[in-house]
């Protein structure tokens, strides 16, 4: 039993990794959230495998490990949260970007996104500006 | 108490300028002035036990297991250098009145200079290494504050950056020091680390220790070759100035010096890396000096050369040359805070500091002329003034150096060369600006300056005087204080006398004053000889190498955040493989000695089902409805796995998390790409992704088996064995998530709180991209809302929140609780918005989740806050049981409250993120339906 259930984790790790190094953002949520599973799993394990063991007082003769279960428990709807948020994220990066890449190839152009109307009247320039001058928001002065 | 008053004065005072910024100049002066001088007022009161050899100290505790606290001490050292901030610092005060112009913002900078007093009085009251390097550091803050105080100025940017970096890179370089010097004493307080000297000179770290320390206090007190920044520092105002630079901040470096030398000095290393970098310095600063024409600059290189004498003197090793170090440290300061003062009269009178076309101001301001002389006298060591003792002792202490064996004679040699350039460089001073003919095309006619800001000068010549001439009288008790802290064993016999009769040292300081005068009359060849040399400017080099720095900088920077997540992934997983396979190998076996569970079809089935799902998922992931699918059923083999193994709790949750997330992924597939590419990436990098993805996966399946079959030693029969009595529930895991370990849920709820805010705040202003037909060309459905699931789902709210109310309230003792009910009572109402549009649900659910959640952590944070009342910790859980007729016996607990606070921010965050996405489509179904 013990075998298949690390087989199991071992797989959802793998697969959530291989799809975590993909280009786009669906494969890379997907992949996460396969890995959130393998994490769960794995967490839950580190409390041994019980059967007919549940931690309930005066319901069985041996009770499970009861503290990983709680672990995992906020763990799973944490996950959920982190998972939403990424999702989300994803969906905007499109909006703002205009594209679900996230492998650096297609470098986010000058997008008016309406959000910030304030600062998006001038076009920004389009020549080649490095990822710090685009991370600070405005080209750099000529020295 | 009275030690933290002197501390604390100032650092309350800073808020006087600012309050009274509207005030008139002097009022603000007047209330600057204030608080130093109070301090100064309690700290002469301590003149009589500290004389007597008694150290007022104050201490408290702070975070003991760290060795943290605030001590305070004032021993010998700490108030000769107290006395020389607060003395000197109020007349900058004074001085600063007249000299700042009516467009400086006053306030803001004696706000500075208040910052600068607090941060100075803390390095030399500390008695906590660590605290005395906080305060270390916030000299380099607002020293760099002060310097670029004229910030419209390029060379007051740059000079103040060329402070900061190399006094801040002087700084890490003193914490390195400090805290090694700690792990060998196995103490951070001061005076238990001055004790222990002979630990530290025959401690392996020793050379460590003093190279960093060195490091600190050189660049601090620009010693050769870091005396650079010192000279571009100028470009502050010149209060600043004379401030920084004769009493204060590059004297802290000498301070330090002075502050651990019972505990560092005494070795060849000491002495070699002390002394010869004092005697460069020395010599260095004093030849600068003598070719600088702006008349601050050649004020600061003729600075940078009296430090690096003190250094010399702190470097031999003798007692009697720390006795002059301290002695000069205090002429120094007095001497040298007057001559930038007057130099600084000059420029504002004169309106230029060039020494070219300042010639002659004998004429215009005879009374500022004298002083200015009497002042620079002192500096080049002539007799009957302050200077000329301390270089005496100077003279006399080098003549008994051994170190350097038969080349000892260096050392008399080259320090009364040096002496020579002061003295030639005092009188460029002296000649150049107040005779030598007639001014050069001056800005403005010079003529002496407003009554009060002379006086500051007045008191500090007058001290050059009486000191140089009584000096056992005036100083005589200050000097043995003092001296007596930085030796820390017993003093030796000195007399300050004027006239010590005919000896070698007298000689000397004739033959430098001499030499000085011949050497300034020659001075045309002197010039003609440096001309010929190409002046490097520091600070261009400085910026230079900053930049170039900068551009290294950014293209690292760019190389390693390219923008590709998959390379930050891949480095980030290559890290955690080497770390978390390393110790795999060392692992003599991989199956332990636990009992394992035989396996049965069942359970075989369900692993195929879940590594085909799996599969599935990578396998047509560019088919993104299909991968979802195959997720789902991944989602609920876990959950399955989990009901199996005896965890009812975590299956429940998984499933309703299972639901939510794939609604979500279904919601958010309509606004992202429909399909990705098939192949993505070129099959070498699908082979190497793959290759380092089953390699993780590999190591992590393999802990995961080797853990599982070992056999377990928890923590958790306390938690079984208090669960009911203490809890007051039989559901083990609920009460360890509201009791036992309810501050970690507290914790995690509002975690998904602060998620569900940040979802709400990236969904407003979004502009989405809303397909008009699905991935293969298809137009939508236009029937939205089918009746039948309207009319299903509708009926089935009722039993859904019944279900979620029971799970809810039996949660303490049965497999539920707040997560899961949470969790089925926001899916019900999920549904609802499915089945009939966000419209239809708005006009029948008026809530606003945001609030929801609010009330949610308020009701659990509040939960917890109860059993304060009753004299317990945070999140005590209150329990008893009650009979109620019909119903039977039932329990009411305060961990009931805290779970329905739980269940709140369950709801109201999985309502407000999948009604918030939900929303978006809506709207523009919306208008697309009145196109």
């Amino acid at each position: 039993m013990e075998f298949a259930f690390a087989l199991c984790v071992g797989v959802l790790t793998t697969a959530g990794i291989y799809l975590m190094l993909r280009g786009q953002t669906f494969p890379v949520i997907v992949g996460l959230t396969l890995l959130s599973y393998a994490v769960n799993l794995f967490l839950f394990a580190s409390g041994r495998l019980t059967v007919n063991g549940a931690a309930i007082i005066g319901q069985s003769e041996h009770y499970t490990d009861p503290l990983p279960q709680a672990l995992v428990l906020t763990a799973i709807v944490i996950g959920f949260a982190m998972t939403a948020y990424v999702l989300i994220l994803a969906m905007r990066a499109r909006s703002d970007l205009g594209n679900d890449q996230v492998d650096g190839r297609n470098m986010p152009e000058a997008r008016d996104t309406g959000s910030d109307a304030g600062n998006g009247d001038k076009p920004r320039a389009r020549r080649g500006l490095t990822r710090t001058e685009l991370r600070d928001g405005k080209p750099r002065k000529e020295r | 108490m009275s030690v933290l008053w002197i501390l604390l004065l100032p650092m309350l005072g800073m808020i006087l300028p600012l309050l009274s910024a509207k005030k008139s100049r002097t009022t603000i002066a007047w209330l600057t002035a204030l608080p130093p001088a109070l301090a100064l007022a309690i700290l002469l009161q301590q003149i009589p036990s500290v004389f007597a050899g008694a150290v007022p100290a104050f201490e408290a505790q702070w975070v003991p297991l760290l060795g943290l606290s605030i001590s305070l001490h004032l021993d010998g050292l700490a108030f000769l250098f107290c006395l020389l901030i607060l003395g000197i610092g109020l007349l900058i005060i004074l001085y600063a009145r007249y000299y700042l112009s009516a467009q400086d913002n006053m306030a803001v900078f004696y706000t500075y200079l208040l910052f600068f007093m607090t941060a100075m009085l803390g390095v030399v009251l500390s008695s906590n290494l660590l605290q005395l390097w906080l305060f270390w550091e916030l000299t380099s803050i607002s020293s760099f504050l002060l310097i670029s105080f004229w910030s419209h100025k390029t060379e007051a940017r740059k000079g103040a950056r060329m402070a900061l970096s190399v006094t801040g890179a002087g700084g890490l370089a003193l914490l390195g020091a400090l805290l090694l010097i700690a792990h060998v004493c196995g103490s951070y307080d001061l005076h238990t680390v001055l004790k222990q000297g002979d630990l530290l000179r025959s401690s392996e770290w020793y050379p460590a220790i003093i190279t960093l320390f060195l490091l600190g206090a050189f660049t601090k007190s620009a010693q050769f070759p870091f005396q650079f920044w010192l000279p571009h520092a100028m470009a502050a105002p010149t209060p600043v100035s004379a401030y920084l630079h004769s009493a204060t901040m590059v004297k802290a470096g000498v301070f330090l010096l002075a502050r651990f030398y019972p505990a560092l000095s005494g070795t060849d290393a000491w002495f070699v890396a002390v002394s010869l970098t004092g005697m460069t310095t020395m010599l260095v600063g004093a030849y600068t000096a003598l070719f600088k024409h702006d008349l601050k600059g050649l004020l600061a290189y003729s600075t940078v050369s009296h430090l690096g004498l003190i250094t010399l003197l702190l470097g031999l090793g003798s007692n009697l040359a720390a006795v002059a170090a301290v002695f000069h440290i205090i002429n120094h300061a007095v001497f040298k805070a007057s001559l930038f003062m007057a130099a600084g009269i000059i420029d504002h009178e004169s309106g230029t500091r060039d020494m070219r076309k300042l010639n002659g101001m004998w004429k215009y301001m005879p009374f500022t002329a004298t002083l200015a002389m009497v002042a620079a006298a002192s500096m080049a060591g002539v007799p009957l003034l302050n200077g000329f003792l301390s270089k005496e002792m100077l003279f006399a202490e080098t003549l008994h150096q051994e170190t350097l064996g038969a080349l000892s004679w260096w050392i008399p040699l080259l320090s009364t060369a040096g002496g020579a350039l002061a003295v030639a460089y005092s009188l460029r001073f002296m000649h150049d600006v107040f005779f030598n003919g007639e001014p050069v095309d001056l800005p403005r006619i010079p003529h002496e300056p407003p009554r009060y800001m002379r006086v500051p000068v007045e008191v500090l010549v007058v001290l050059c005087l009486l000191v140089g001439i009584f000096p056992q009288f005036m100083v005589g008790d200050l000097l043995a204080t003092s001296s007596q802290a930085v030796i820390g064993t017993e003093l030796p016999s000195y007399s300050l006398a004027v006239w010590h009769g005919f000896n070698i040292p007298l000689l000397m300081s004739t033959i430098a004053i001499l030499g000085g005068v011949i050497l300034y009359i020659n001075r045309r060849h002197l010039f003609y000889f440096q001309g010929q040399f190409i002046e490097h400017d520091a600070k261009l080099i400085f910026e230079g190498a900053v930049q170039w720095l900068v551009r290294r900088a950014e293209i690292v920077n760019d190389w390693i955040d390219n923008g590709s997540l998959q390379r930050y992934m891949f480095l980030l997983l290559l890290l955690a493989l080497a770390v978390s396979a390393g110790p795999l190998f060392e692992l003599k076996d991989t199956v332990g000695t636990h009992a394992q569970l035989p396996i049965n079809w069942v359970v075989g089935f369900c692993a195929a089902l879940l590594v085909a799902g799996t599969f599935i998922t990578i396998w047509w992931i560019h088919r993104r409805l299909v991968a979802l699918v195959a997720l789902s059923v991944v989602g609920l083999i876990t959950s399955i796995a989990f009901a199996y193994f005896s965890a009812p709790d975590l299956a429940l949750t998984q499933l309703s998390v299972e639901v939510v997330t794939i609604l979500l992924f279904l919601l958010a597939l309509f606004f992202l790409p429909q399909k990705s590419p098939v192949i993505d990436s070129s099959f070498t990098v699908i082979v190497r992704d793959f290759g380092i993805a089953a390699l993780f996966g590999s190591v992590i399946g393999t802990i995961c088996y080797a853990l599982m079959t070992r056999p377990l030693d928890t923590i958790s029969g306390y938690f079984l064995e208090h669960s009911k009595p203490g809890g007051g529930g039989t559901n083990v895991v609920n009460v360890i998530l509201v009791d036992f370990r309810g501050f970690d849920t507290l914790g995690e709820i509002t975690v998904l709180g602060i998620a569900a805010l940040g979802i709400y705040k990236l969904l407003v202003g979004m502009r989405v991209f809303m397909p008009s037909t699905d991935g293969n060309g298809r137009r939508w459905s236009s029937d939205s809302h089918p009746l039948l699931l309207a009319l299903v789902s509708q009926s089935l709210l009722p039993l859904a929140l019944l279900v979620s109310a029971f799970i809810f309230i039996r949660g303490h003792n049965m497999p539920g609780g707040g997560f899961i009910a949470g969790l089925i009572t926001a899916i019900a109402l999920i549904q609802q918005y499915v089945a009939h549009g966000v419209v239809w649900m708005k006009e029948r659910l008026p809530i606003n989740c945001l609030h929801l959640i609010g009330l949610g952590l308020l009701i659990a944070f509040l939960s917890g806050l109860g059993s304060w009342l009753f004299g317990h910790n945070y999140l005590t859980t209150w329990f008893d049981h009650y009979h109620w007729p019909l119903v039977g016996e039932f329990e009411l607990a305060s961990a009931m409250i805290f779970d329905f606070g739980v269940y709140l921010t369950v709801i109201g965050a999985i309502l407000l993120i999948l009604t918030d996405l939900g929303k978006l489509t809506t709207s523009e179904r919306q208008s697309e339906g009145e196109r």
